[in-house]
């Protein structure tokens, strides 16, 4: 069963290939109506995420087809001690695909080996969240036109950010990327991470503590929240919250063609002052996670009928 | 020092030195009837110490287990006296249900029948991280 548990499951080319339909359904939705018709998506939600799971839903709508599940995990047998394994063994019954948000690190790993249908990793705990990732690389995609030779700076909570993890990690593969991290020391890129996908492969990269020193080299400028939720301790989160903060003055010092992403929601890292700036493409880029969901389910239920056939 | 030669049962020889008491533990050892010998610290002409644990028992043995503490060790197998077969370990790939993982938010804490799966990520450094949620594994 092909599930979608890292962004790494999937191939460049592969990428290229979903890229190239959520263009086309952007282009004709029309054309995608009824592409999913007599499917059921299940958005398993154990932690609350209205925006991850409302893109999903709105991506199986604009596909024809049905949505069922819960947003957090009150509402589920969770609450009751039910395995995860368990939960996706009765799921699997009633729906065609899941996509699901788990707090604790691997639980989307665990629901592939219990389930009859394909996973999809709504994100697990400070870990993996590859339909972001996709998200953000069809963002790159529209606003840059390319994937190589771009100056990629990310900037606020590096080392719980499972975002940031999996964009280096997708942007690792193509020729001529370098990175800038820019985080308190607190915050840095887990050494892991730093290792594996920039170091070994010999890409160029630059760690700042400074954001104004940096800014003018980017040709992509991703921020991040500090999530309150990866902290075991309040005091640290209160203390390393509001360490960067982007400004107009800021954004003065950025080149004219750099964009801003952002996985959102966003706290007050981003003034509300930047939001007109067109190089500020945050929203744009939340439009863009529900069509390339789309493409995604459209990608896995066509393997999963393969399979059976 | 003398020990009584094996008739039939398992030699662990070449294990590194002061890691013969872990790989007694982790193999269970101690829940066996019959004679288990721990020689630490023998001499050895390639590493100057080892350790060696002797079993007087044709007992299952789980190779991953002792090519994860020890990937130098050797296994013989003892057969009417003599060495019936001698295997030579290295890092297995995957370790299940060896070692748990000490991240308190990986799945593995609460999720109820799970194996605990270890991958080799780095070979030179002997190095696994969890299959999960890629912890690095506590240091042997």
């Amino acid at each position: 069963m092909r599930n979608l548990i890292k962004i790494l499951d999937l191939s460049v080319e592969e990428i290229d290939e979903m890229i190239a339909v959520a263009d086309d359904i952007m282009a004709h939705p029309e054309n995608y109506y009824e592409a999913c018709k007599n499917k059921t998506l299940a958005t398993l939600f154990f932690e609350p995420s209205t925006r991850t799971r409302l893109s999903f839903e709105a991506a199986m709508l604009g596909l024809g087809g049905n949505v069922l599940g819960f947003s957090e995990a009150s509402s589920s047998s969770a609450t009751k001690g039910e395995s995860v394994a368990d939960t996706i063994a009765v799921v699997g019954g009633y729906a065609d695909i899941i996509a699901m948000r788990h707090p604790k690190e691997g639980a989307p790993m665990v629901a592939s080996m219990h389930s009859s249908v394909p996973i999809i990793n709504a994100g697990d705990g400070g870990h993996f969240h590859p339909t972001q990732t996709l998200t953000d690389l069809l963002t790159i995609h529209h606003e840059k036109g390319r994937f190589d030779g771009l100056t990629v700076g990310l900037c606020g909570d590096l080392k719980f950010g499972r975002t940031v993890h999996s964009l280096i990690e997708a942007m690792s593969r193509y020729p001529g990327v370098k990175f800038v991290l820019i985080s308190p020391e607190e915050l840095k890129v887990p050494s892991f991470v730093k290792q594996t996908y920039i170091k070994d492969k010999g890409i160029p990269y630059k760690q700042s503590t400074s954001l104004e020193e940096v800014i003018g080299e980017l040709d992509i400028l991703y921020m991040t929240r500090v999530q309150r939720e990866r902290f075991f301790n309040e005091e640290d989160y209160l203390r390393l919250r509001d360490c960067y903060i982007l400004t107009q003055e800021k954004m003065q010092l950025a080149k004219p063609d750099m964009i801003v992403m952002h996985p959102l929601p966003r706290v007050n890292e981003i003034s509300t002052l930047v939001d007109d700036d067109p190089r500020a493409s945050y929203f744009r880029q939340a439009r863009y996670g529900k069509f390339i969901r789309m493409a995604l389910i459209l990608k896995l239920l066509k393997e999963a009928e393969n399979n059976e056939n | 020092m003398r020990i009584d030669s094996i008739k039939d049962g398992i030699v662990i020889d070449h294990i590194t030195a002061g890691k013969a008491m872990q790989l007694y533990q982790m193999l269970k050892l101690d829940r066996l009837d019959c004679q288990v010998a721990i020689i630490k610290n023998a001499a050895s002409k390639l590493h100057g110490k080892k350790d060696i644990i002797k079993i007087d028992s044709s007992i299952e043995i789980n190779l991953d287990v002792v090519g994860y503490v020890s990937p130098h060790a050797t296994i013989c197998i003892i057969r009417d006296g003599v060495v019936n077969e001698k295997k030579h370990l290295e890092l297995p790939h995957t370790l299940t249900d060896i070692i748990s993982c000490k991240n308190p938010r990986c799945i593995t804490t609460t999720e109820r029948g799970i194996q605990q799966i270890f991958e080799l990520s780095d070979p030179e450094k002997g190095e696994y991280r969890c299959a999960y949620c890629d912890t690095k594994a506590e240091n042997k």
